[in-house]
């Protein structure tokens, strides 16, 4: 094992016990919010393998976000499904709506990419009201109301523990997310990742290494997909109810800006990005209460982190290590 | 056939809305090679101007508009320098997400300043219909016309005829050249996206009397335009302007005579007609198709 890998692990056990403790230290409350954290570091890490290590833009994970929180809801109101195993059957639904839309989008470069991803993103309600018999159509469908599949009313028994909604919804969706956290690190540091990798940094010198481009990408989005039909279902689990403002172009926007403000190309940072979606628009609120200062503040820290610190948090982090490293290799006299 | 010609001029009324804005975009796609998505928003912003002097300040309309257009192309020129220049050497996705920033900053900008409600513009042109051989057209829809036809001649007078044009056309497609013969090749790609920011001020005001002014206004018309920027072929100002006209009324005619699609789906539609243009032939109908030397 290099050093470099048992530094990593060594963090990720650290995050794990953190992450494990947090609930004990926070209120109910926040330990909901910090569920939706959770969530989001979900969508954040398939938005990095796509965007970050592939270098295919999506504006449209929100879109795929909706797939997997569809087929949650749709699956616990019309079947039945305890809202846990509606998880799985969202990430492989979600995968291979992935894998399908990869194939003609494998075609398009960069701008184009973001073209089309960007018109998914904005017509996905438009199809989802045109099909109300599958959906709900507006109203969407309501999940409040089905006590057998889910925690919303009674505390829940694990292992002699009692937890409430917010603690075991903390607990289900930091479990999907490190599990994801894992599961990416792998990929991107096999032969896979390096093809991904390869893909972003030169097509052509990655076909003359034998790495297929269509493919590669194909596979990229599909991962991609899977992960955000994994945080979709657990949005809808979380908020009880789906319709189709729950997932709106939005949603998509500030995906792409937590993983620009996390840092592209790095899994460090995808945290304070899932920390900075969830908790912008509550601070937002400190600087006015207009409805429009969210979006301000989100806009206006998206551009200056691409003009003043283009490595977002991941960056930071890397160049601080590698200062404290050089002052302790070089002690000051 | 009445109904049908009564879709159809409407639908080229909306297809000019489309294809000004369509314009815009290609007109920074040229000068800057990325594709502006704050410019629906840009648009939106330059609309609540022009209803800020009409309606608080008492400016009558025409008057109102050219200093609605004057402050737009300053805005766009001012954009251009203080946000794009810094990252336009470098990769297309940092531009791209620039962009973004701009969306989301000018759509809350928006809101805070002007809040969320629902604001009705004057239009320009008197309120009653005209009928020719049994079509119905309004004057506000003739008016529309008129004027992005005309807006369009006019740029396309200034790309042919002048000095400026030229030097627009040289820093887009040869900018080191351009540079050895002393185009000032910056200040020209800013001129773009001032240019642009004129053009979305047009397509925001003929837009705003039938669709109501909202901080949200023009972002289906973004898509629209998108489409018909693709349909026409991004680099191609002529395809732009045909391709929103096309969409314009294709959309209506599919809206009206295709029951599935009716009007909830018109959106997905021109969705799908950005996919399988961009997928069957990704220059556009007038775009030159590009060879890429490996």
């Amino acid at each position: 094992m290099t050093r470099a890998t048992s530094r990593t692990l060594l963090g990720f056990a650290a995050l794990a016990v953190v992450v494990f403790a947090l609930p004990a230290f926070v209120n109910d409350f926040r330990a909901q919010q910090f569920a939706y954290v959770g969530i989001y570091l979900i969508a954040l890490t398939g938005l990095n393998i796509l965007t970050g290590y592939t270098g295919q833009i999506s504006l449209g994970h929100g879109a795929f976000m909706a797939i997997g929180g569809y087929t949650t809801a749709i699956l616990m109101n019309d079947h039945g499904v305890k809202d846990i195993l509606t998880i799985p059957v969202a990430i492989i639904v979600c995968g291979i709506a992935g894998l399908l839309f990869g194939l003609p989008a494998a075609r398009l470069s960069g701008l184009y990419l973001a073209l089309a991803t960007f018109a998914i993103a904005v017509s996905i309600g438009a199809v989802i009201k045109k099909f109300d018999g599958f959906t709900g159509g507006g109203s969407g469908i309501n999940l409040f109301g089905i006590p057998t599949l889910t925690a919303s009313l009674t505390p829940l028994h694990i292992l002699g523990f009692e937890l409430n909604f917010n603690n075991w919804l903390y607990y289900l969706s930091w479990s999907v997310a490190l599990l994801g956290y894992v599961i990416a690190w792998l990929i991107l540091r096999g032969r896979t990742g390096r093809a991904f990798r390869a893909v972003r940094d030169s097509e052509t010198a990655a076909v003359s290494f034998g790495v297929g481009l269509s493919s590669t990408k194909v596979l990229a989005f599909g991962i991609s997909a899977a992960y955000a039909g994994a945080a979709g279902a657990l949005f809808a689990i979380a908020t009880t109810y789906v319709n189709p403002d729950t997932f709106p172009v939005a949603l998509s926007i500030f995906l792409l800006v937590g993983v620009v403000v996390a840092g592209l190309g790095s899994l460090t940072g995808l945290i304070a990005g899932a920390i900075f979606i969830q908790f912008l628009p509550l601070w937002a609120q400190n600087v006015s209460k207009s409805p429009g200062a969210p979006a301000v503040v989100y806009g206006a820290i998206l551009i200056l982190v691409v003009l003043a610190l283009p490595g977002g948090v991941s960056g930071l982090i890397a160049r601080i290590a590698r200062q404290v490293r050089r002052a302790s290799v070089f002690p000051k006299p | 056939m009445g109904a049908f010609f009564q879709q159809v001029v409407s639908g080229l009324a909306s297809g000019g809305i489309y294809g000004s804005l369509a314009l815009a975009l290609v007109l920074i796609h040229r000068a800057t090679g990325v594709i502006n998505f704050a410019q629906g928003e840009m648009a939106t912003f330059s609309t609540y101007i022009l209803w800020t002097l009409t309606t608080n300040h008492g400016v009558s309309y025409w008057p109102a508009f050219a200093i609605t257009l004057a402050l737009s192309f300053l805005g766009g020129v001012g954009i251009h320098r203080a946000v794009i220049r810094p990252v336009e050497r470098s990769s297309q996705i940092r531009v791209v997400i620039i962009t973004i920033g701009l969306l989301l900053l000018l759509n809350g900008l928006m809101t805070w300043i002007w809040t969320g409600q629902v604001k009705q513009v004057s239009s320009p042109f008197p309120g009653g219909t005209v009928e020719a051989a049994g079509v119905v057209i309004s004057w506000q829809d003739i008016g529309t016309i008129v004027v992005s036809v005309v807006t369009v001649a006019v740029l396309w007078a200034v790309f042919r005829f002048t000095k400026v044009g030229l030097a627009l056309r040289a820093a887009a497609v040869n900018p080191a050249e351009a540079r050895l013969v002393g185009v000032r090749v910056s200040w020209m790609l800013g001129l773009g996206w001032g240019l642009a920011a004129v053009l979305g001020a047009i397509a925001g005001s003929l837009a705003a009397p039938t669709l109501f002014l909202d901080p949200n206004m023009m972002q289906a018309v973004l898509i629209y335009a998108f489409a018909a920027a693709v349909l026409g072929g991004i680099d191609s100002p002529v395809g732009a302007v045909v391709g929103g006209l096309m969409l314009g009324v294709g959309l209506n005619l599919l809206g009206t005579y295709v029951d599935f699609v009716g009007a909830d789906l018109r959106l997905p539609a021109a969705l799908l007609v950005i996919l399988v243009v961009l997928l069957v032939r990704p220059a556009g109908l007038f775009g030159k198709p590009q060879v890429k030397k490996v």
